[in-house]
Parts: C-alpha cells; sequence; structure tokens
C-alpha cells in the first residue's frame, strides 16, 4: 500500500494499480504467478474433456477401449473424420442447423432488441408485466408443450378458413419453438443493458433532431453491442444444440439437425445397441471447431465496452 | 423534418401528468413490442393453454377408442401424494442450489480473469466457451465415459496420481451419484454464466477504477464498492435464467442415470409420466406443479432485486 | 491489428481447406465398410410381382424403417427392388435411433390418426401398445406366419388379431473366451449360474494379476428396458416365473428373490460395480477388450468381436445362458416386427410389403448382409446363414425363447416395464430382494387392474 501512494506522489498521470504493482520486481512476480495458475487451471478445466475428444476422434475405433488408457492415441488415424464428413446426411445435418440457429439468432436479436428498446428506454404501464410473461413463457418444461406443439405443427384447424400451416418435418417448426426460449432471454438480457445506459446520449441526440427509431439505429444499438454479440452467440448455440423438438418435429433424414444426426450415428455392425464412439467424437470436434472460430472472430465485439468518446465527450 | 424537439424520457423521479408525448412513446412503445408478442402468442399460448387444460383430465398418449374425460383435480392429488414426486422435487432443489452457487463463483472469477488485460486473452475468451459449444447430449455421454469405473480416464488419472485408491463407480454409486452429475453439469453451464457476468463487466467504465486508484481503494474495495453494485443487473438476470434452467434439467440426468428411480429430477418425472407411462393428464399437472415451484424462485429474485433497487 | 485479421483469415481459409480435402479425400477413397456388405449379395426378387404390379402399381407408400447406418442402408436396398419389380413405391424414413424417440413418434403419428406412416417398424414390446391402430394381418399373411417361430407370432397376436409380422429376433446369449477356459482347465462353458460365479471368480483372481481391470461377468444392470430382458433370463431360468404370468404379477416368489440375490452378491465382485450403469455397448467394450471373462448380450456382439482389430478375435464363442438348478435356460426375445397402419391410405400394398420383407428370401438376406438374427427358424438354419453367423449353433438355435409380459399390458407396458427395472436395479445397487419384490409385484397388480 505505501508503494502505491508514494508511486501516486511521484507519478504526475493516474495509473491503475495493476500496473504500479507490475513495474515493481517483487510485485511484478507475485502478481502475475497466482494469475497464470489460474488462467493454466481454467484452460485445463474447461479444455480437458475436449482433448479426450480429439484424442478419441483420431484413435481407430477398435483401440478406443483398450486398457491401459492410452491418453495419446498410439496409431493416430484419420477414418473416423473421413466417416463422418463422408457422409452426406452429417453434412446436410451441418447445413440445416446452422439455418435454423442463424435464422433463430438473427429473428431473436432483431425481435428482442426492438422490444428491449420499448422496454428499457420508455415508460408506459405494463413494462413489468410483460417482462414477467415473457418469463413465464420459459418456465415450462419442453416435454409439457411438445404434446401440444406437435398438434400445431401437424396442420391445426384454428378457427373457421384459417389453418395452421403445416410445419411439421421442416425447419419452420424448429425454428419457431426455439423462439419460445431465445426471445425471453434475449429481451430480459437486452433490458437490462439498455436500462444501464445514460440518458444524456438520447437527450442529444433527440436535441439534434433524431427521429426514435434513428435513435435506437444509430445510438443505443452500437452501445449494446456487447449485449447483442452476447445473446445473439448464446442464442445460437442453444438452438445449435437442441434435442428434444429436433427428433420430435423432423421425420426424413435429409431435415436432421446436428444433434439428431449425431445421436443417430450406428456403428459398423449396423446394429443400434452399438455407439461408434470414434465418429461421434470426430463429429463433435468437428461441429464445436466452427463454434470456437466464430467466437475468435467476434471476441473483440464481445469485450468491446463504452467507449471513452461517448461518455467523455 | 418532423420534429421531436422534446428531449427524451425524463428521469425516474420527476412526476409526469400523461401528456400528449407520453401518450405517442406509449403507443410507439407498444409498437416496438408487437413482434416479440406476436411471437409469443402465436408459439407459446396454445400449448401453454392445453397443457393447464390437459392437466385436470386423464388424457392419455395413446388414446385408443376411450374418450378423454375431466377429472378435476384427481392428478393433482396424486402427484401431491406421491413420495417419487416429493423425492424429484428435494433433488432438483439440491441440484440448483449447489450447481447454480458453483458456477456463479466461478463464472465470477473466470469472468474477472478474461476481463483484465493479458497477452492470450482473445484465445481464453474462446477456450471458455468451448463447454458450452459441445451439444449437451454428446457432452454428456462423453462425460459417462470418462466417469466410467473400467474405462474412464477421471479413474485412471486418479488412481495413477494416487489421488483415487481404487476407481469409483461415481454414476452408479448412490451416494456419488449427484455430485457426479452436478460437477458435470457445473462444467457444461459456466461458460453460460461466464460470459453473461463478461458482457456485463464489460460495460462498466474503465474511469472508476481509475480514480479509485488514485484515491488509494484496494483492489479489493474496488470490486466491492464498484464491481459488485453495477454488476447487480447483469447478476440478477444471469442468476434467474440459470435457476430456471437448473430447475428445468433432464438432459444429463437422462444419458447417465436412465429411468433410475433415486434420481428422478422434476423434469424427468414429467417425461417418464408422458412418455413412459403415457399419463398426459399427470404429467401435465406435474407440470403446472412444476411451474408454480419455478415461479416462486422468480418471485424471490424478483422481491430482491426490487429492494435493492430502492 | 492487420495482422491479427491476417491471422483470423488464415484460420478461417485453413479449417475451410481442411474440411473440403477430407471430403475429397472420403469421396474417393472406398467407402466405408458398412456399405460393401448390402452390395455383396442382391436384394432378392419380388415374387408374383406382376401381379401385384396390376392391382397396387403407383400407389405410394411411407415405410417408418431402421436408424440411420447398416439398417437404413439395407432397407433402402429392399425398398428399391421391391418398387423395381412392383411399381409401388416406398419411401424409407429411418426412425429415430433412441428407443423412446422411436416409440413417441409412431405413437404420435398413431393418436392424430395421421396418415403419414404406412408401415411401421415395431419394437416386440410394442404390439399390445399400439394394437388399435394396426391392421390385422391374419386374412392375408396368416398362412406366412405360420413359417415364423411360434412364440414370437404369439406375441404379436392381440385379441386373436395378427397385429405385426415377425422381422428379426434376437436373444440373450451368453459369451465366454474360450482361451481362458482353457488357461484355467475348464473343459466346457458353465451350465448353471453357480458354476458360472465359480469360474468368473477363478478366472478373474488369476487375471487381476496381471490386469487390474478384469472382470469375471459383465451384462446389462442400467435402470432401463435392457434390464428387464436380462431380469427375465435369470428369473425365468432359475424356475421363478416370467415376472407376470396369466395376467397376475408373479415376481415375489423364492426362487426369483434367490437368484436376484445371488447376483447382486457379485456385483463389486466379479462383476464391476459400474454394472449397474452398463447398457449393451459397454457389455460389448469390457469384453472385446479382453477385461471381462464372461458376457450376456444379443448376438450383434459376435459380429464386433470377430471383426478385424478386435482383442479377443479367435478366442471366444458363445452358448446359451446358465439356468438356476430348477430351471433350463432361456434367451429373452428381442428384435422387430413389420405392422401396418390403421390409417394409411393404402392398406393393400403396405401389406404386399410387408409379405416380401417378411418372406424366408429377405429374411436370408438380412441374415447374411446384416447379421440379424432371422425369425423362420428354417432360414435360421441355411448353411449360408449360419456360415455369416457362426452364433446359429443348433443349441442357440433352438434355445427356449421367453418375451417380456407386454401383451397382459397394452399400453401399460412401459409403466409396468419402469417398475420392474427400477426395482431391479435397486436390488443390483445394495437392497435385498426381499425388500424390493413385494413392492413391484404390488406395483405390477394395480397396473394389470
Amino acid at each position: 500500500m505505501t508503494t502505491a501512494a508514494e508511486s501516486a506522489r511521484t507519478v504526475s498521470r493516474p495509473v491503475s494499480r495493476a500496473v504500479r504493482m507490475r513495474r515493481s520486481p517483487i510485485g511484478r512476480f507475485v502478481w502475475k504467478l497466482p494469475f497464470w495458475i489460474l488462467i493454466a487451471l481454467i484452460f485445463i478445466y474447461a479444455l480437458f474433456p475436449f482433448y479426450w475428444a480429439l484424442r478419441s476422434a483420431f484413435t481407430p475405433e477398435a483401440q478406443l477401449f483398450d486398457t491401459p488408457i492410452q491418453y495419446f492415441p498410439h496409431h493416430p488415424t484419420l477414418q473416423n473424420f473421413r466417416d463422418v464428413l463422408s457422409s452426406d446426411f452429417f453434412r446436410r445435418a451441418l447445413l440445416n442447423s446452422t439455418i435454423v440457429a442463424g435464422s433463430v439468432t438473427l429473428i431473436s436479436l432483431a425481435v428482442g432488441s426492438v422490444a428491449a428498446y420499448a422496454l428499457g428506454r420508455f415508460k408506459f404501464r405494463g413494462k413489468s408485466s410483460i417482462l414477467y410473461l415473457m418469463l413465464s413463457m420459459t418456465i415450462f418444461p419442453q416435454i409439457a408443450i411438445l404434446g401440444a406443439l406437435y398438434t400445431m405443427f401437424t396442420g391445426f384447424h384454428v378457427v373457421g378458413p384459417i389453418d395452421f400451416p403445416k410445419l411439421y418435418d421442416t425447419e419452420w417448426a424448429l425454428i419457431f419453438s426455439y423462439l419460445i426460449f431465445t426471445i425471453p432471454f434475449t429481451i430480459w438480457v437486452l433490458t437490462g443493458f439498455m436500462r444501464a445506459l445514460p440518458a444524456d446520449l438520447e437527450e442529444a441526440a433527440y436535441v439534434d433532431g433524431a427521429t426514435p427509431l434513428q435513435v435506437f439505429y444509430k445510438v443505443l444499438l452500437p452501445l449494446i453491442a456487447p449485449g447483442l454479440v452476447t445473446t445473439g452467440l448464446l442464442a445460437f448455440i442453444a438452438a445449435w444444440n437442441e434435442y428434444l423438438f429436433a427428433v420430435s418435429f423432423i421425420q426424413s433424414q435429409n431435415h436432421y439437425t446436428v444433434p439428431v444426426a449425431i445421436t443417430s450415428f450406428v456403428g459398423k455392425s449396423g446394429n443400434a445397441f452399438q455407439t461408434p464412439w470414434g465418429e461421434l467424437m470426430a463429429a463433435t470436434v468437428v461441429v464445436t471447431v466452427p463454434l470456437i472460430v466464430a467466437t475468435l472472430l467476434l471476441q473483440k465485439r464481445i469485450l468491446a465496452g463504452l467507449t471513452a468518446g461517448a461518455v467523455k465527450g | 423534418m418532423s420534429s421531436v424537439a422534446t428531449p427524451a424520457p425524463a428521469p425516474r423521479r420527476r412526476r409526469r401528468r400523461r401528456t400528449k408525448l407520453q401518450r405517442r412513446q406509449t403507443k410507439l412503445a407498444w409498437l416496438l413490442l408487437l413482434p416479440a408478442l406476436a411471437i409469443v402468442a402465436l408459439v407459446a399460448i396454445y400449448p401453454l393453454g392445453k397443457t393447464v387444460y390437459q392437466s385436470f383430465t386423464d388424457q392419455q398418449f395413446l388414446a385408443g377408442i376411450t374418450p378423454t374425460k375431466w377429472v378435476g383435480l384427481d392428478n393433482y392429488s396424486t402427484i401431491w401424494h406421491d413420495p417419487a414426486w416429493k423425492h424429484a422435487v428435494i433433488l432438483t432443489l439440491k441440484f440448483t442450489v449447489i450447481t447454480v452457487t458453483f458456477e456463479f463463483v466461478l463464472g465470477l472469477i473466470i469472468a474477472l480473469v478474461v476481463n483484465s488485460s493479458f497477452k492470450g486473452r482473445g484465445v481464453m475468451r474462446a477456450v471458455m466457451l468451448v463447454p458450452w459449444a459441445i451439444p449437451t447430449v454428446v457432452a454428456a455421454q462423453m462425460w459417462k465415459w470418462m466417469l466410467d469405473d473400467t474405462f474412464g480416464v477421471v479413474n485412471d488419472f486418479g488412481v495413477r496420481t494416487h489421488v483415487l485408491s481404487h476407481s469409483q463407480a461415481w454414476i452408479s454409486n448412490p451416494s456419488t451419484s449427484l455430485g457426479a452429475v452436478c460437477a458435470v453439469d457445473i462444467w457444461k453451464t459456466t461458460p453460460f454464466v461466464a460470459l453473461l457476468l463478461l458482457a456485463g463487466l464489460q460495460v462498466i467504465p474503465k474511469d472508476l477504477y481509475e480514480a479509485a486508484d488514485v484515491d488509494g481503494a484496494s483492489k479489493l474495495q474496488q470490486f466491492w464498492r464498484i464491481t459488485l453494485p453495477l454488476l447487480k443487473p447483469a447478476i440478477l438476470v444471469t442468476l434467474i435464467f440459470r435457476t430456471l434452467d437448473a430447475l428445468r434439467v433432464f438432459d444429463i440426468f437422462a444419458v447417465f442415470f436412465g429411468n433410475r428411480l433415486d434420481t428422478q429430477t422434476m423434469a424427468i418425472y414429467i417425461q417418464s409420466a408422458i412418455v413412459g407411462d403415457g399419463n398426459v393428464g399427470l404429467g401435465a399437472a406435474a407440470s403446472v406443479f412444476m411451474f408454480l415451484i419455478i415461479a416462486l424462485f422468480v418471485v424471490i429474485y424478483v422481491t430482491f432485486m426490487r429492494v435493492n433497487e430502492e | 491489428m492487420k495482422h491479427r485479421r491476417l491471422l483470423v483469415l488464415a484460420g478461417v481459409v485453413g479449417a475451410v481447406a481442411l474440411v473440403t480435402s477430407l471430403s475429397v479425400a472420403a469421396a474417393s477413397s472406398d467407402k466405408p465398410a458398412r456399405t460393401h456388405q448390402a452390395a455383396a449379395i442382391a436384394a432378392p426378387k419380388v415374387p408374383n410381382a406382376a401381379a401385384i404390379k396390376k392391382k397396387y402399381g403407383g400407389q405410394k407408400i411411407t415405410f417408418v424403417g431402421d436408424s440411420v447406418g447398416n439398417g437404413h442402408v439395407r432397407d433402402v436396398a429392399l425398398a428399391k427392388r421391391f418398387s423395381k419389380d412392383t411399381g409401388i413405391k416406398v419411401t424409407v424414413n429411418p426412425h429415430p435411433a433412441a428407443s423412446d424417440q422411436s416409440y413417441s413418434q409412431l405413437a404420435r403419428a398413431f393418436s392424430s390418426k395421421s396418415s403419414s406412416i404406412d408401415v411401421a417398424m415395431i419394437d416386440v414390446v410394442w404390439p399390445g401398445a399400439f394394437a388399435p391402430y394396426l391392421v390385422n394381418l391374419k386374412p392375408k399373411l396368416g398362412k406366412q406366419s405360420k413359417l415364423h417361430a411360434a412364440g414370437i407370432v404369439q406375441n404379436d397376436t392381440i385379441g386373436g388379431k395378427l397385429v405385426a409380422m415377425p422381422w428379426f429376433g434376437d436373444y440373450g446369449i451368453l459369451y465366454y473366451r474360450t482361451d481362458l477356459l482353457k488357461k484355467y482347465n475348464y473343459k466346457a462353458p458353465p451350465t448353471t449360474w453357480n458354476q458360472l460365479f465359480a469360474m468368473a471368480k477363478k478366472i478373474q483372481d488369476g487375471e487381476q494379476k496381471t490386469n487390474s481391470n478384469f472382470a469375471g461377468f459383465v451384462f446389462q444392470g442400467n435402470s432401463y428396458e435392457g434390464l428387464t430382458c436380462n431380469a427375465l433370463e435369470w428369473i425365468a431360468s432359475a424356475g421363478g416365473g416370467h415376472m407376470i404370468d396369466n395376467g397376475k404379477a408373479t415376481i415375489n416368489n423364492a426362487k426369483a428373490a434367490t437368484i436376484l440375490d445371488a447376483i447382486r452378491a457379485q456385483v463389486g465382485k466379479t462383476t464391476p460395480r459400474g454394472v449397474t450403469s452398463y447398457q449393451e455397448d459397454q457389455t460389448e467394450h469390457a469384453f472385446d477388450s479382453g477385461d471381462a471373462a464372461f458376457a450376456r448380450n444379443w448376438p450383434y456382439q459376435y459380429g464386433i468381436g470377430a471383426g478385424a482389430g478386435s482383442k479377443v478375435k479367435g478366442k471366444f464363442s458363445v452358448t446359451t445362458l446358465p439356468h438356476g438348478a430348477a430351471g433350463k435356460p432361456v434367451g429373452t426375445v428381442g428384435g422387430w416386427q413389420l405392422a401396418v397402419s390403421k390409417f394409411s391410405k393404402h392398406k393393400d400394398a403396405a401389406i404386399e410389403f410387408v409379405r416380401y420383407m417378411t418372406s424366408p428370401a429377405v429374411e436370408k438376406f438380412d441374415a447374411i448382409t446384416n447379421s440379424n438374427v432371422p425369425t423362420i427358424p428354417s432360414v435360421a438354419k441355411d448353411k449360408a446363414v449360419v456360415k455369416a453367423n457362426p452364433y446359429l449353433k443348433p443349441a442357440i438355435a433352438s434355445v427356449a425363447r421367453v418375451t417380456r409380459p407386454a401383451k397382459f399390458l397394452g399400453t401399460h407396458y412401459n409403466e409396468a416395464s419402469k417398475v420392474i427395472y427400477q426395482g431391479i436395479n435397486q436390488i443390483l445397487n445394495g437392497t435385498p430382494a426381499k425388500n424390493v419384490l413385494p413392492g413391484v409385484q404390488s406395483k405390477l397388480n394395480q397396473i394389470l387392474k
């Protein structure tokens, strides 16, 4: 503590404590070591199972359950990856999942951010009830509403000449069902972000003559970018990984999404009892890697904060 | 250019009459909410309504020729007196408390670590998302394999490093089952919590910290006085959604335990009633019970949030 | 900044290149083994094709068949042949791999009276549940059904109506390590349970000196349908009845309790403690990686163990399961049937398809290309079939097959089976049988009412 106070007196511009500590040699070591150990632990904790999937993907099927356990494949092979990628059924599933998850994400963000704008920046009666209404949508267990959704999607007579379109066995059935879960979540998180923004930015924009929609689009949306990217990513992954609705609403093979495709891999014996672990692990790797690449691409956006200019300007 | 010359919604404290502007604002607000409400009404109202209706009937999955009849509160009564349901509720609550607590603490630590600047930060951000990115059904199968008492790498590593005296049947053994499933869920879902908290951390302006440094505040003081209070809204949203998801947990339990009697969560009980026993009415009633229990949690969180906002 | 963008771009390009090259490599390398078998022999031609074509040619039916993989490939090959010969177009949709998803899919379609499914592949325990929704096949296929194993046909006959035709069968058998039996001076595999336990203990004690993962006996003990199959074998082979006999639950009897306690005593000793989470997959892994002396599993495991890369190739054989002192060896029937939906728009065309699929020629095709156990005893004795399926030795082919009590339970089979397997799983996890069986019996009786 004394070091900090002394440095504060001697250094003219305010410098964060971390930087001050880093400058002293002892401080540097003491501060960094536990931090790096922590990083290493987080790294191992998050990644070890993925490493296991990777090593299993490269291990020949017959050697997967050998004891003693091979931590590193003794005879690495690309066969599992070949099997997975050569199956057009899996490639088709990748495409279907991308379409479904992508649409769900875009729709949730579009609808959700607009709703969050209303709920976060406007004052009117019924705001809280809407938020709780949204929340209550997500409380019912999936299995409970499965039957009713099935009835709806297989063509459902609403009233008079109006029939609910027959969406069974199409991607739209999935897109609609996933929205039930992603829209409330998106609205809640983005409303929080909207609420946290200071009022002066909007006021300045209004003074400059902007319409509410321009304020939304040009001023507020860029400021909640981290929220958008975060909820977008979480919604994408949730839609991508969902299993129960996907297996219940899709019948034909060429509409399968990735989780259904992966779980329907059958071993070479052709028997449903045998799970082809090598292929399963290869498929997992193939499916997870693009998500990681996408995150790497977006990570700057995830962490963009209120820029200094907007606050101080 | 049409002018909206008057300023945007004023700060909360000022009392206002319902001016023409305010009415216009309200109309605009509802217009903005329309798409969301429309989608929700379209896709959610019918299923939810039907579930509640079914809870009062003896609807079967395979109805055959017998017509479904109204049974009033019979289903509710059956569930209320079923010891398996009580067990399921308690198990689910235990699971929720354990996992949400650990996920929150770990998630916060990870978010704080990734938030600070250091080389390789970008890679860490991507790495921390990996558990969440693997499909749940696949991750659950993989962990089941890794925890196996003969082929599992966890046991193998534990025995080799002498941390374990011999292989444990983590999943089969009733005394370690809950711990195993909690550990796996924590692994899987901490990224979700971390990511949300991270987003919340990023909107806290950095100059607050700089000012605090100038004032001589310690890192710990900064954490308590600056970080936590400003993070509160993000923490509450995260906790609400995490708790909701934990109370509805299904996939991991289904893969690990199948239909084992002592490891049924509420969602598994419901699935078992509807698909296994074919008793849709009973399952619907249990769903309503589950809804009420979860709603209770929401009320608790919300009250806490309201109290803190004053 | 510039560099980062470049790196990310390089990474994406690299990933795309990797995926593309793997796909190209996959396309050019020979298709994996899964498809070569189906091409080995051609799908048999349809008898009476011309007559069928005249009557039903041009109609379209949907067949919900085996899940993705070899089974689906076989279904498609057969459907293609059928369509070519008879002009009836068959669309094949694989059913979901998970059994309860498959059940749900059919249940939902039937209860919504959908005509989207004409022919369905149903599990051997489902005829009772789906009977009200299925067409009676006796008038048209009764004669052909006489070719199939009587026990299974009986299982598929509900209230006098033949609601499904047997397609391929499965039953539990005992796998054992021939080399280890020799090593420990045993001349023959065990015939009673007590013999099995003794042999398993001696072999395990010996082998664990060099392989700490070795177990004497493995089976399926997880809390799921497979456990009902295993338990039925234990109980029936010990003279303890068939869990439900003549419409009344009989599981709570002394012989059943004895055998269940005997198996419980082995868990943690000659059977891994984790067996109460084992399903077929784990049993197969344990045996085929050389870590078990005895295993109970379905016939499918034979092909894997005898296949390339297996550690136990040439070192194992199969026999019937052991029995208790008072009983005889049995095997629980697994397997699949074909049924026609009542809501189908083309019932007769669908029935012709079922006739083709359950004919001796197609069963032979199935047995040779996919190692599916034929339900027609004469096919099971065919030389070519036995060559492809060495486990179809006479003793095994004619073992007494016991069926799970689905016929008494109708739509409540799943519920009853759940009561059974949850109870047995509890026993395996340490609770004495006498504390569990009475409860199971009374719950079963309640369901039967």
